[in-house]
């Protein structure tokens, strides 16, 4: 079983702040870390391998530093690592990124020989939250796809998935090779060993160039020129909240008041 | 590309079992606001099994033209047969505007439609508005776990494309009398087609447990201390008729089911009424739950950053305040 796990580096969302008289994000010293959806991915696809055997690939698109997350995915269970980089990818939207990635998909698998059986991406980045690369992925490698996957199985040459809908889930098979979009998972991804760390750090990590694609590769389909959507500004959403602060002498009398409150907009259902 | 070909501003109406999702009504209203701005109609692709009610509603809440796909293969969503039909249709009827729901379905149908139609699709947008100049939408949504709106455009392809989440938009008031043309589509998607099998399919979360439909959330964080103290909320929720819900580190915790869970890594709500008990505030909670219309905040710490996103707080034990409130929605109930 050989499993590719697609992965973003994303600036740490939690960190994030904004600076409060230029309303925009302070980037600064926000610390750079693996996709949190892409964590549960490769837990799986490691999980997977561990049960079927194989190898488990992580990819991902971006700057030259976004090895090092690739190098935290090879220290927590992944065997291989691909970088997709360089200049015309830059600017991508999400269809160009996906078509990019399937191309890099395809490149890696020629000179394998082989197809990945699996291809496992987190259900959305938690910088950009569009959870539309998965997808796309999955159109343009014309592979089958299963989103919102949160259980894996692997019975008698198929891939069954539990995905999550919107009133319980669903568990759904699907012949392989496919794609599939992860969401959090049941467990959490492992921690590495410092064994597996110092291993990471000096593994090779194969990066592909334009120039590696360059028999298929369309370039108007890469970055900004490849790309539909324009992001046309960007803004800091305003604290349109202020809050009104309940105060009374006792609890039951802030309880009172705010039940006042609420009666009066109406908000409560009868 | 020819653009005075694609008119309308369509709703993509999604059905499960021939019932229609809450949030593709919702969208009828944005879709009349941007097709009166632009002086096209408002179009709906109806896509389903056994749909005439949802097609008779559609009418209703405001679409001009409908187009219905109707046939046993679209009982369920599938992601190849859905995605076959839309691609379709759209490629006969050349919308304009598309809008989608964002619900799981929308959002895994959306990203795969716009890539076999090479436009763009921004997701999860929370406005909408359009230049009528350039005829072109300009869609605004969240990133960052809500740190950024970013406006994005699709200049040069059509149909632009744009997700939303439920509750976002108001449906509008339905009209009875209203009519819309109707025009049915046989477009089947055969068996060999679809690639995936269900194997089972698990109502798990009972009707009663769809956040997303709430009007009303009482949610807890990690604050409350332990899973037991979640009866407080739950009996505040059933005074108030409405639904519990919890942060990522309760849920994490182990003190309540996943499905329980608002944020970036659970659902995205917007009640009218949202109480946040036990909860600091993190930027990840808020991005679930920031559309809500009221927020009340119940915090011991005044410093916790819910404050900052609440329009009305009660600074104390809610172990105090609750029961207090309890007691007083009960004695209103009674009135």
């Amino acid at each position: 079983m050989n499993i590719l796990v697609c992965i973003k580096q994303v600036p740490d969302t939690t960190e994030i702040k904004i600076d409060p008289e230029k309303h925009t994000l302070i980037r600064d010293g926000v610390p750079s870390i693996v996709n949190t959806f892409d964590t549960y991915a490769l837990e799986m696809a490691c999980r997977l391998k561990e049960e079927t055997g194989g190898t488990v690939t992580v990819m991902t698109m971006g700057l030259p530093q976004a090895k090092k997350a690739l190098k935290s995915c090879l220290a927590a269970g992944a065997d291989q690592a691909v970088l997709i980089s360089d200049r015309p990818f830059g600017g991508s939207d999400t269809l160009a990124t996906s078509y990019i990635i399937s191309q890099a998909v395809a490149c890696v698998e020629k000179e394998k020989g082989s197809v990945f059986d699996l291809i496992l991406c987190g259900k959305q980045a938690i910088d950009g939250d569009t959870a539309q690369v998965g997808p796309g992925l999955s159109e343009h490698l014309g592979r089958p796809l299963i989103t919102y996957v949160s259980e894996l199985k692997y019975e008698e040459a198929e891939f069954q998935g539990k995905r999550e809908n919107d009133d319980g889930y669903d568990w759904i098979g699907v012949k392989g090779p496919c794609v599939m979009t992860v969401v959090k998972t049941a467990y959490e991804p492992r921690y590495p060993t410092l064994k597996a760390k110092i291993e990471a750090e000096w593994a090779q990590i194969q990066t592909i160039t334009a120039e590696s694609m360059k028999e298929t590769l369309d370039l108007s389909k890469c970055g900004l020129k490849g790309s539909p959507t324009k992001v046309v500004r960007t803004t800091t959403p305003e604290n349109k909240v202020k809050c009104i602060y309940i105060k009374e002498a006792s609890p039951a009398l802030s309880a009172g008041k705010l039940a006042d409150i609420l009666a009066q907009k109406k908000v409560m259902g009868r | 590309m020819d653009f005075s070909e694609y008119k309308g501003v369509y709703v993509f109406v999604e059905t499960e079992e021939g019932k229609p999702k809450p949030v593709s009504f919702e969208l009828l209203t944005p879709a009349r606001t941007l097709a009166d701005k632009l002086g096209e109609f408002v179009g709906a692709f109806v896509v389903g099994y056994q749909v005439e009610e949802t097609v008779r509603l559609c009418a209703q809440y405001g679409a001009d033209k409908i187009v219905v796909i109707d046939a046993p293969e679209y009982q369920y969503y599938t992601t190849d047969a859905f995605t076959n039909g839309l691609h379709k249709a759209v490629k006969k009827y050349k919308p304009n505007v598309m809008l989608i729901g964002a619900t799981n379905n929308g959002r895994d149908l959306g990203p795969r439609l716009s890539c076999r139609l090479q436009t763009g699709l921004t997701a999860d947008c929370t406005s909408l508005d359009v230049n009528v100049e350039s005829r072109n939408m300009e869609w605004t949504r969240p990133a960052f776990g809500g740190n950024l709106l970013a406006t994005i455009m699709c200049p040069n392809d059509r149909p632009q494309m744009g997700t939303v989440r439920q509750g976002v938009f108001k449906k509008a008031e339905p009209d009875l009398s209203r009519q819309a043309q109707i025009v049915y589509e046989d477009i089947r998607t055969r068996p060999e087609e679809i690639s995936t099998r269900l194997i089972k399919r698990v109502k798990e979360v009972v009707e009663s447990v769809n956040l997303e439909e709430a009007e009303i959330i009482v949610a807890g964080g990690y604050g409350i201390g332990k899973a037991e103290n979640f009866k407080y909320l739950e009996e505040l929720a059933e005074v108030l008729g409405g639904q519990v819900a919890a942060t990522r580190k309760v849920v994490d915790a182990g003190w309540i089911a996943h499905a329980y869970q608002v944020g970036q890594t659970g659902k995205t709500v917007a009640p009218k009424l949202y109480f946040a008990v036990g909860i600091s505030g993190a930027i990840q909670h808020l991005a679930g739950m920031n559309g809500s219309e009221t927020v009340v905040a119940v915090n011991n710490d005044a410093s916790a950053p819910i404050f900052g996103a609440a329009h009305y707080g009660i600074v104390g034990d809610y172990k105090e305040v609750l029961p207090e409130l309890i007691k007083e929605f009960k004695k209103r109930k009674g009135e």
